[in-house]
């Protein structure tokens, strides 16, 4: 008699224990919509894929108010550690991110959610011709970068030595949307950008691919800002760009897998 | 004047008025490495952007003067239909927001722009050229030029002029020997002040002629780019860009400082 009992008790126990479990992980888990208002810095190539994102974060949390604010990687660094008011900072190089962790702002390490190849721009159809970096020394060719100060130029310098190519680009472009708005300006033939720009670009540009010998390839980090005045909010935000959703958002937007 | 105690509320706003322009100064002269002041401004950067900035600034005036001194004539002397919507539409770069300029300037003259494909049949290309910059810089500082010229042709005494006819003399030659000497002074004053907007010019350089070090990179753009990567260097120009801003306020004092 007494055995049955005991089992009894250990089952109920351990149902306890699992509706004890369920409740905790919903009290803090990912469905209960928080409110408040949160300020992500994000790199400039994320301005289409983080979009969608705060805005899927939006229907989830109607309270909630998400301000992005996009701008080159180097640009909000600055501005972060000369006291911008950020929770939440979204690299697009580790040097960037690196400043925050080293002025000890950032909460935790910094999570990297997303890589992102180079790619040429250039004009809808290719009118110019551009198949190679080294088309990019063409005189006939007006090119344009990133500025060396922001990582999309760091990359397309890197790529360009790589390539063994000594290009005149006759502008240094403050973030890398910049260089995609010369493109599809049709003010340059052909700028050095990411994967995923040239796809949010649509019909506006054609992408030449660069091999992967020449290849440099981004690395996204996030980290929750330290002091940041909503942190569970903050927190919800980059594990919601983590998450499966947030992978498969980026993923449309033409970045790749960390 | 007469002198009169505020009351204090009109002194604690005024206070915190004059604490609102002082304090950034304050801040960034607090964070300028005047150990390593001579080094920071002699690099490279530096130096490129100095020179840069001296040339276009003062191409600027002078294609300011060529084309706004006839221009302030035209709208004080002529009174010709249409004559207001003229004057506000060269003044509006005043109050445009620069980059609003630098977008319409593309698309006027941009390689895609209304008149760019006739400008590359015949070899010119504006934008990232620092013909671009010096373009930019004209049209945000031309209007100062202009205003303050036909403000000063409109007070000046033309019975000079009236003279000089009398005896003879052509309109060009009156224009010449007699008008431009007596308006003399606010043509500097237009000159001076065309000088220093286009010294400051960032907005429409940027967003129409682009950003190349010795090209299109005067000093608000290396300040913006070098305060990301080498902040000393940023502090040193913007000092700079301070120092003239202070030394033309002083060459103008007149103008400015002394109230009637």
């Amino acid at each position: 008699m007494a055995r049955p009992n005991l089992r009894a008790a250990f089952a109920l126990g351990l149902a306890a224990a699992v509706v004890a479990g369920a409740c905790s992980q919903s009290s803090t888990g990912v469905d209960a919509p928080l409110a408040g208002e949160v300020t992500v810095f994000a790199a400039s190539s994320l301005v289409d894929a983080f979009g969608r994102i705060g805005n899927e974060l939006r229907k989830a949390n109607p309270d909630a108010r998400i301000n992005l604010n996009f701008g080159s990687s180097s640009t909000l660094a600055t501005q972060i550690t000369n006291g911008a008011p950020a929770d939440v900072f979204a690299s697009a190089d580790q040097t960037n991110m690196q400043k925050i962790v080293t002025a000890s702002l950032a909460t935790g390490a910094p999570t990297e959610f997303a890589s992102n190849r180079l790619e040429i721009a250039v004009a809808a159809g290719n009118p110019k011709k551009v198949s190679t970096l080294a088309d990019l020394a063409r005189r006939d060719v007006v090119l344009v970068i990133a500025a060396p100060s922001v990582p999309a130029g760091q990359y397309a310098l890197q790529a360009l030595a790589k390539a063994g190519v000594a290009a005149n680009p006759v502008s240094q472009e403050i973030d890398v949307r910049a260089v995609l708005n010369k493109v599809i300006l049709g003010e340059a033939d052909a700028g050095i950008v990411y994967v995923s720009d040239v796809k949010s670009a649509g019909a506006r540009v054609t992408g030449v691919d660069i091999p992967d010998r020449h290849q440099v390839i981004a690395h996204y980090p996030i980290a929750v800002v330290k002091g940041s005045k909503n942190a569970a909010l903050a927190y919800r935000f980059v594990d919601y760009v983590i998450s499966p959703a947030g992978q498969q958002a980026l993923g449309d937007f033409g970045f790749s897998r960390p | 004047m007469r002198p009169e105690r505020p009351p204090i509320l009109i002194a604690t706003l005024a206070i915190f008025a004059v604490a609102f322009f002082v304090l950034p100064l304050v801040g960034l002269l607090s964070r300028a490495p005047w150990q390593t002041a001579l080094i920071d401004l002699t690099t490279p950067e530096a130096l490129t952007a100095l020179r840069l900035s001296f040339v276009v600034s003062l191409a600027a005036t002078a294609l300011a003067l060529v084309l706004g001194v006839p221009l302030a004539w035209v709208y004080a002397r002529v009174p010709f239909p249409g004559r207001d919507v003229a004057r506000a539409l060269t003044t509006l770069p005043m109050i445009l927001p620069p980059v609003v300029g630098g977008v319409a300037l593309l698309f006027a003259f941009g390689r895609r722009g209304l008149f760019g494909p006739a400008l590359e049949a015949i070899g010119i290309r504006v934008p990232f050229t620092t013909f671009g910059a010096i373009l930019a810089a004209t049209f945000v500082a031309m209007p100062f030029l202009v205003l303050t010229v036909e403000a000063g042709l409109r007070s000046m005494d033309r019975r000079y002029e009236d003279a000089a006819r009398t005896l003879g003399a052509g309109r060009w030659l009156v224009f010449r020997r007699v008008t431009l000497p007596l308006i003399a002074p606010s043509v500097f004053a237009g000159a001076v002040l065309s000088w220093a907007r286009a010294l400051g010019e960032f907005g429409a350089t940027i967003t129409f002629a682009g950003n190349l070090p010795g090209t299109t990179q005067t000093l608000p753009l290396a300040v913006y780019i070098a305060l990301e990567t080498r902040p000393e260097v940023a502090i040193m120009l913007s000092l700079v860009l301070l120092a003239v801003a202070l030394a033309i306020l002083v060459v103008m004092r007149d103008r400015y400082l002394r109230a009637f």
